[in-house]
């Protein structure tokens, strides 16, 4: 990592280290105890660290001459190496969480096990520390390459990604000791908040300087939606988290927000975290890794154009469908109603699109367990964005609202849809940026696509039943004109439904794990029979 | 930037579309034309839009907003749906709002009709103490036996869920086992007296000349009865009859007399409506009267 960088940067990047440790010696003195006395310590232990390493670094020998002629990777696979650890955290966490719905009285009697806490453990580890750091790696590889030019700087990235996974780790930490903001996705506190949006600020700067450099005249369509998630994000995250905390030394805080204004700035959060996070980030990278793997061209480059602004346009109108039959005015309710059904269409033209463009490649698809992952990733993409349609009809989300349908729902999206594009793109980029044709075991992946297949529609299938079963059973009225089931009836009724879960959430995770061994194997890999995959950067000033 | 192509159109094999000449890194688009179906579609789901746009509420209007020509408000559709489902059940629930329950009972047409409604209420309100099945467990009373703390007619009943026991209503039932060992009313040998003669109760061993006959007659008689047959509606339950509430073992009913026990059961007035608490009085009596156990959801 710091092999890579000059004696400059490494200076600057002491600088940043030390600042690091500085902060987090403030919050731990302001603080002295409880959750951001604790986050303090981690900042500076992690700061003392990284200078400890880079003022060694100062007396080893100056990054290679000519690197400027190359594109800057380091920080790619560092991204990498951080999406699978966060993998196996959140997908372990979300399988113990599973098994707990199955088997409550295995809850230890320790808070920090308690289901309310570890679940959002789970949410935000796989949600921000897998799908988040495989979006900004994978964003600062296809950045380069579409660009032709290297990364603006060489200390922002790092900055980007450390940060970032402090703010995970500061995150997930504190959901332990029982601090949040009981904003779902958004439940880290104020300091957290506020860290993330510094660091998120760098990102995009850096991505904005990155692309002012290109050397290709168009901004390739993957860039844009790049972009678009880089920017709506720190847009959502800024205004729904807007707080205020107790005391500036300590981890509480109020948000600003109140009543049904909270509940809708929430779910324009939630749901376009969902949107801008969990799809327009992640059709970047399916942009890029799909017609690089099937050497295909885009099926409709007008498709692509028009489907990211119809994405981008309908689906900021769409979260009150998350509050159908409650306080939020009726009219609200049917803006969200009505501007989802019209989203299908930009939705479905985008998986099209991706599928149109295997034309030509289905021997690959079939050949090809890596091609194999993103084709299916856009299977399910298609298939969650109906479901997400249909799900928002007032009348059909009467049905599905509160239930296990929502849950599997999700999971069509994160598993079928965000982990796929996530693990063919990791399968296309890892041997690249080894050096390598293939990876380490080639034949492990044939067996990580049909884990996490089989995964996949074992837990979704499992939920849609649970979640209509347990809507069919609220609504059902007897003879007499009273309810038919009492509650207790319905959560009863969900035993094989949760237990199914978490066999399917199990086997995904095993194919996360053997993708994670085989990722370390590849990286560890001596290069075999390099392929000159990249075009050549052309000749640029230094940054 | 200028706009110089690296590669010049060039016509797909596959497709037998022409490229736009844009290359990134060895990716390219095809100039496909724009796909007619995804502008019906569009079309379709747009006109799907407008209609909702003219029936619902919709559009803000400064203060107001489009209120939609089928003038729904939806919280008038939800109240007019409770009332519709209160009609289906007023020919069985007006006589439960009434009140006259012995008359209830016994029209079995009405209690075929009235009980899964009162099933359904025992499991989302009682259950979570009493069991599913009503038979209770350490704590919380077994309702299927003969046993009544506060009495079994439903009229009793009635009152005990409207009031509770040690709840926080004005008209709350209370009872209070008291502390005898840790608050130092009775010496730690009496207490372990006690307890042995109370164990000895149900076998029906436990003579005058139990070493804790006297201490029993002295401070327990009064709530629990001579013989301590309970029932005496002062909450405290019988002892001769081998069922417990917080266990028959020694060391339960030691430290029941020695800590003592105030055991709550909550206030339901604010939570269920009248006609509802005397429905599961019926159900709960009925359970007593004939041994039968809930049945289990």
């Amino acid at each position: 990592m710091i092999a890579s960088l000059s004696m400059p940067e490494r200076q600057s990047g002491l600088i940043l280290a030390i600042g690091l440790a500085v902060l987090g010696l403030a919050m731990l003195g302001a603080a002295k105890e409880g959750p951001m006395a604790v986050h303090g310590a981690m900042a500076m232990v992690l700061g003392i660290l990284l200078a400890f390493a880079l003022a060694g670094a100062l007396f080893e020998p100056d990054a290679p001459a000519g690197r400027t002629a190359l594109y800057y990777d380091e920080p790619t696979r560092f991204g990498i190496a951080m999406t699978l650890v966060w993998a196996l955290i959140g997908m372990s966490i979300g399988v113990w969480v599973a098994a707990l719905l199955y088997w409550p009285e295995a809850t230890p009697l320790w808070p920090a096990t308690s289901f309310g806490r570890l679940r959002p453990v789970h949410t935000t580890g796989v949600i921000f520390g897998f799908g988040g750091n495989a979006l900004i790696a994978t964003s600062l590889h296809v950045l380069q390459r579409t660009s032709r030019a290297r990364l603006a700087d060489s200390v922002t990235p790092w900055f980007v990604l450390i940060g970032y996974n402090l703010f995970c780790a500061w995150a997930v930490t504190g959901y332990l000791m029982g601090s949040t903001q009981s904003k779902e996705y958004a439940e880290a506190e104020w300091y957290a908040d506020l860290w993330l949006v510094v660091v998120w600020v760098a990102y995009f700067a850096l991505y904005l300087r990155t692309l002012a450099r290109r050397n290709e005249p168009h901004i390739y369509v993957a860039n844009w939606y790049y972009l678009a998630f880089i920017l709506v994000v720190a847009m959502l995250h800024i205004v729904n988290n807007i707080a205020l905390p107790v005391s500036l030394a300590g981890s509480r805080s109020f948000t600003v927000w109140a009543g049904i204004q909270d509940a809708m700035v929430q779910w324009w959060y939630g749901h376009n975290a969902v949107a801008f996070f969990l799809t327009a980030g992640f059709l970047g990278m399916l942009y890029y890794f799909l017609p690089v793997r099937a050497e295909r061209p885009i099926w409709s480059y007008r498709l692509s154009i028009v489907s990211f602004w119809g994405i981008v346009f309908f689906y900021i109108w769409v979260g009150s469908h998350h509050l159908h039959y409650t306080a939020l005015p009726y009219w609200v309710q049917t803006l969200g109603m009505t501007f989802s059904v019209m989203l299908l269409v930009p939705s479905w033209a985008s998986a099209g699109n991706a599928i149109a463009t295997l034309n030509g490649a289905w021997h690959k698809v079939r050949d090809d367990a890596t091609l194999r992952f993103m084709f299916v990733a856009a299977v399910f993409y298609g298939l969650s964005t109906f479901e997400g349609s249909f799900l928002a009809i007032r009348p059909v989300n009467s049905l599905s609202h509160y239930t296990d349908w929502t849950v599997g729902h999700v999971h069509s999206g994160t598993l079928g849809w965000v982990a796929m594009i996530i693990f063919g793109a990791l399968y296309t980029l890892v041997p690249q940026l080894s050096g390598r044709r293939t990876m380490a075991w080639p034949k492990a992946i044939e067996w990580h696509f049909w884990l996490s297949v089989t995964g996949t529609l074992i837990y979704v299938v499992a939920m849609w039943n649970a979640g209509i079963t347990q809507g069919l059973m609220w609504r059902t009225y007897g003879a007499n004109g009273g309810l038919a089931y009492s509650f207790l009836e319905s959560v009863m009724a969900m035993a094989p439904y949760y237990l199914l879960r978490t066999v399917g959430g199990a086997l995904f995770l095993a194919g996360a794990a053997i993708c994670a061994l085989n990722v370390r194997a590849t990286m560890l890999a001596a290069p075999a029979a390099a392929g000159a995959t990249d075009r050549p950067l052309l000749p640029q000033a230094a940054e | 930037m200028s706009a110089e192509k690296h590669h010049d159109a060039e016509i797909d094999p596959v497709t037998g579309y022409e490229t736009t000449g844009h290359d990134w890194n060895g990716i390219r688009e095809l100039n496909t034309p724009f796909p007619r179906i995804v502008i019906w579609a569009l079309a379709l789901t747009f006109l799907y839009s407008v209609i909702a746009w003219v029936l619902l509420p919709a559009w803000p209007i400064g203060r107001d907003y489009t209120r939609g020509v089928l003038g729904l408000d939806q919280r008038q559709v939800a109240m007019q749906g409770f009332a519709a489902l209160e009609k289906a059940r007023d020919d069985w629930m007006a006589g439960f709002a009434a009140g006259d329950l012995d008359a209830l009972a016994a029209d079995p047409a009405l209690m075929a009709r009235a009980m899964p409604a009162a099933r359904r209420l025992f499991a989302d309100n009682c259950a979570a103490c009493h069991g599913t099945r009503a038979t209770g467990g350490p704590g919380f009373p077994d309702l299927t036996d003969a046993d009544w703390l506060w009495g079994g007619s439903p009229a009793a009943i009635v009152e005990t869920l409207r009031v509770g026991i040690n709840s926080g209503h004005p008209d709350t039932r209370v009872s209070q086992m008291p502390a005898f060992g840790r608050d130092g009313l009775l010496p730690r040998e009496v207490v372990q007296a006690v307890a042995d003669y109370v164990l000895a109760l149900p076998g029906g061993a436990a003579g005058q000349h139990h070493a804790g006959a006297q201490a029993f007659a002295e401070n327990c008689v009064a709530c629990h009865g001579e013989t301590g047959s309970g029932g005496l509606g002062t909450g405290a339950p019988a002892l001769a009859g081998g069922r417990w509430i917080y266990g028959g073992d020694r060391a339960t009913v030691l430290a029941t007399i020695h800590g003592g026990r105030q055991g709550v059961m909550p206030s339901w007035a604010d939570r269920l409506s009248a006609a509802e608490i005397n429905l599961l009085a019926v159900y709960v009596s009925r359970l007593g009267a004939n041994g039968q156990r809930a049945e289990a959801p």
